[in-house]
């Protein structure tokens, strides 16, 4: 009898090329690289310094999202992108895709989005595949069964050249999240909980696998919100074990196996779950029908209570302290009826279609209140062209909301789409470090239905108050 | 890449725990598309104020810090995005060496493969480090030992291979680009030659 083997080891032992020793990692091959306009420009500088090509154009992917406008007329209207270095860095993309012959769903592209949306849309993420891009956020397509992780720069070089990566074999991490999530409460909900519980260091050197009832049942659009934020409790990458739900994603998508190659694949990805008493190095298990809408409160997204929760009270805690003095916050204080002055929906972390149909649950036939900015932005071309033609736009912009062109926008302050200095922004993205939304931005994390929830209310709202 | 051998310098302390990559290096900084000069904007929006002023509480803007090889953090530094400018600032800032009780994954890997040596100590030896500003510190990387003033000596673990690399100053790309005859046969064997 082979000795059980999990769903990680799987994955990994199909991409050996040269097995690790004492002396020297394990040459680990990669099947899908995408390339993005902020963590690539030096990369492709290495290689024309060094005189050598992509090696598999066939499994490289470039597109632009990070430092592209979200404004429609920077993008199809005529107008120069209005941050200049952002212009330069696009254009650098297009001269080096071009250069090497690198497929670039570029600014104009119908098929451009934010990277980590793109590829499960376009049907390129797959089960079983390794998949790296130069961004921590890589992990998102773990929840499609692949081994996904974020590099940096020099390994985007390394993997442009090679198709390879040097990498010691990371740890596992079970965690099993048992019972169902009650109404209202989503996918966003659960990862704050788990990063809540095990730190924003408790994955770091581990591979997540998340499992379990409460898992099986999410839509792939959930799995991807919880695989998104992995990183954020320190794991490179977190995976979910490919089943019927993935599949019935995948079939028909552009780049997805088709006709007898798509048995073939479904037969093959049949076999990538965790065997029975496959070994873990950690695990833990979280009751899902315990747990409640979640809001971030500090400056790393550990710092998590319940909407309905209050800021606890750490004395003697100075660096806890600091993050609540850069918040504005005080111990004991109430968040529920914190008043925001921004409201964000998108990101690599809630932009999907579901994500969209969850605010435009909250928003429809009602304002936004007065004195707040509420901006919703597409996680690709293809969901805005969805979301128009579903009435969701409308729905927005009826709400007085602002409806722009796909990208990371305010999740991160590189595009122009900037939260001020002092403001509180309830975001559905996946960081609330200091600074990240703008200089001074003081960010709450939280899904979908409770961003749209404050929203409405220009309050920090429990989103069940909005069901049914 | 130049060889490290020893390093011998004071050190900078910043206390704070979970220190992630956008306060290394705020995404605003990011549209660069060189690894060159980006030690000025080094943890900018703690380093200066609204209008670029030096934060004279800043431990950076202090004159002891100046000349600093090593940076001494709280733990967990380098957490969040994978943005391998924050190892690029620190080197341009001069720094060669980060020191804290963990050490995030990307950016341990990220700044490796820049020489810049993350190294992972005890608690104690954190405690005392965060607790003495300033003192000269002597780091062996071919022995990976750190050496206190006191004549304390502690070994740190760090990847041998790693350690190979940067002691004799050869890049990884060149290891991997000997690997291509293993790559080709494995992209036979899968049915995937190019």
């Amino acid at each position: 009898m082979p000795a059980p083997k999990s769903l990680f080891d799987k994955v990994w032992e199909r991409h050996v090329v040269v097995p690790e020793t004492a002396e020297t990692p394990a040459v680990l091959y990669i099947d899908l690289h995408l390339v993005h306009e902020v963590t690539s420009p030096q990369a492709f500088d290495v290689l024309r310094a060094r005189g050598l090509p992509v090696r598999r154009l066939d499994r490289t992917l470039a597109t632009m999202d990070h430092s592209t406008p979200t404004d429609t007329a920077q993008i199809f209207g005529g107008l120069p992108i209005k941050l200049e270095s952002a212009a330069k860095q696009v254009r650098q993309l297009e001269v080096n895709c071009a250069e090497f012959g690198v497929n670039l769903l570029g600014l104009r592209d119908d098929r451009r989005g934010i990277v980590h949306i793109i590829g499960p849309e376009l049907g390129a993420t797959q089960p079983g595949k390794t998949i790296v891009c130069g961004d921590s956020h890589t992990s998102t397509h773990g929840a499609f069964g692949a081994l996904a992780f974020g590099i940096g720069t020099t390994e985007v070089g390394y993997v442009l050249a090679t198709q390879c990566l040097l990498q010691r074999k990371p740890k596992s991490f079970a965690i099993d999240v048992t019972g169902r999530l009650p109404a209202g409460v989503t996918a966003k909900d659960l990862v704050l909980a788990i990063i809540g519980r095990i730190g924003v260091n408790g994955g770091t050197g581990h591979v997540i696998e998340y499992r379990g009832p409460a898992i099986e049942a999410l839509s792939m659009d959930e799995r991807m919100t919880v695989c998104n934020m992995s990183i954020e409790g320190g794991a490179r990458a977190g995976m979910i074990a490919p089943d019927a739900t993935t599949y019935e994603y995948l079939r028909g998508r552009p780049y997805a196996p088709a006709g007898v190659d798509w048995d073939a694949a479904v037969a093959d990805w049949a076999t990538l779950r965790t065997d029975d008493g496959a070994h873990f190095d950690r695990a833990i298990s979280i009751d899902a029908s315990s747990i409640e809408p979640m809001i971030t409160f500090g400056t790393n997204p550990g710092m998590v209570t319940t909407v309905n929760g209050t800021v606890p009270e750490r004395p003697g805690d100075d660096v806890f302290a600091k993050s609540l003095a850069y918040m504005g916050l005080q111990p004991g204080e109430a968040l529920a009826e914190k008043p925001v002055q921004v409201v964000f929906i998108g990101s690599c972390t809630n932009a999907r279609l579901s994500d969209l149909e969850a605010a435009a649950n909250v928003l429809r036939g009602r304002k936004v209140a007065p004195g707040v900015r509420a901006l919703i932005v597409p996680g690709s071309q293809q969901i805005k062209r969805q979301a128009e033609a579903l009435g969701l736009a409308q729905v927005f912009q009826d709400s007085g909301a602002e409806w722009r062109e796909s990208g990371c926008s305010m999740c991160l302050g590189m595009n122009g789409d900037l939260v001020d200095a002092g403001q509180y922004c309830v975001s559905t993205s996946n960081r609330n470090f200091e600074g990240r939304q703008g200089i001074g931005a003081r960010t709450l994390l939280a899904s979908p239905a409770t961003a749209a929830a404050a929203a409405v209310r220009g309050r920090v709202t429990d989103p069940r108050e909005f069901l049914g | 890449m130049q060889p490290i051998t020893v390093i011998r310098s004071r050190t900078v302390v910043l206390p704070s725990s979970n220190i992630d990559t956008d306060q290394i290096i705020p995404a605003r900084f990011l549209t660069t598309t060189v690894r060159e000069g980006l030690g000025v904007s080094l943890f900018a929006d703690w380093r200066y104020d609204g209008n670029g002023r030096p934060r004279p509480d800043f431990v950076l803007n202090q004159p002891q810090a100046a000349g600093c090889q090593v940076l001494v953090a709280g733990r967990n530094i380098g957490c969040g995005s994978s943005r391998e400018h924050a190892p690029w600032a620190l080197l341009d800032h001069g720094f060669r060496a980060v020191i804290s009780t963990e050490i995030a994954d990307i950016f341990r890997s990220n700044s490796l493969k820049n020489g810049l040596l993350p190294i992972v100590v005890d608690e104690e030896t954190h405690g005392w480090l965060l607790a003495h500003p300033g003192v000269e510190v002597e780091i062996d990387l071919p022995a990976s030992t750190l050496r206190l003033p006191d004549g304390r000596s502690s070994r740190f673990p760090i990847e041998a291979f790693a350690r190979y690399c940067l002691t004799h100053g050869i890049d990884e790309l060149g290891y991997l680009l000997q690997q291509q005859p293993a790559i080709a046969d494995y992209e036979r064997a899968r049915g995937d030659a190019r």
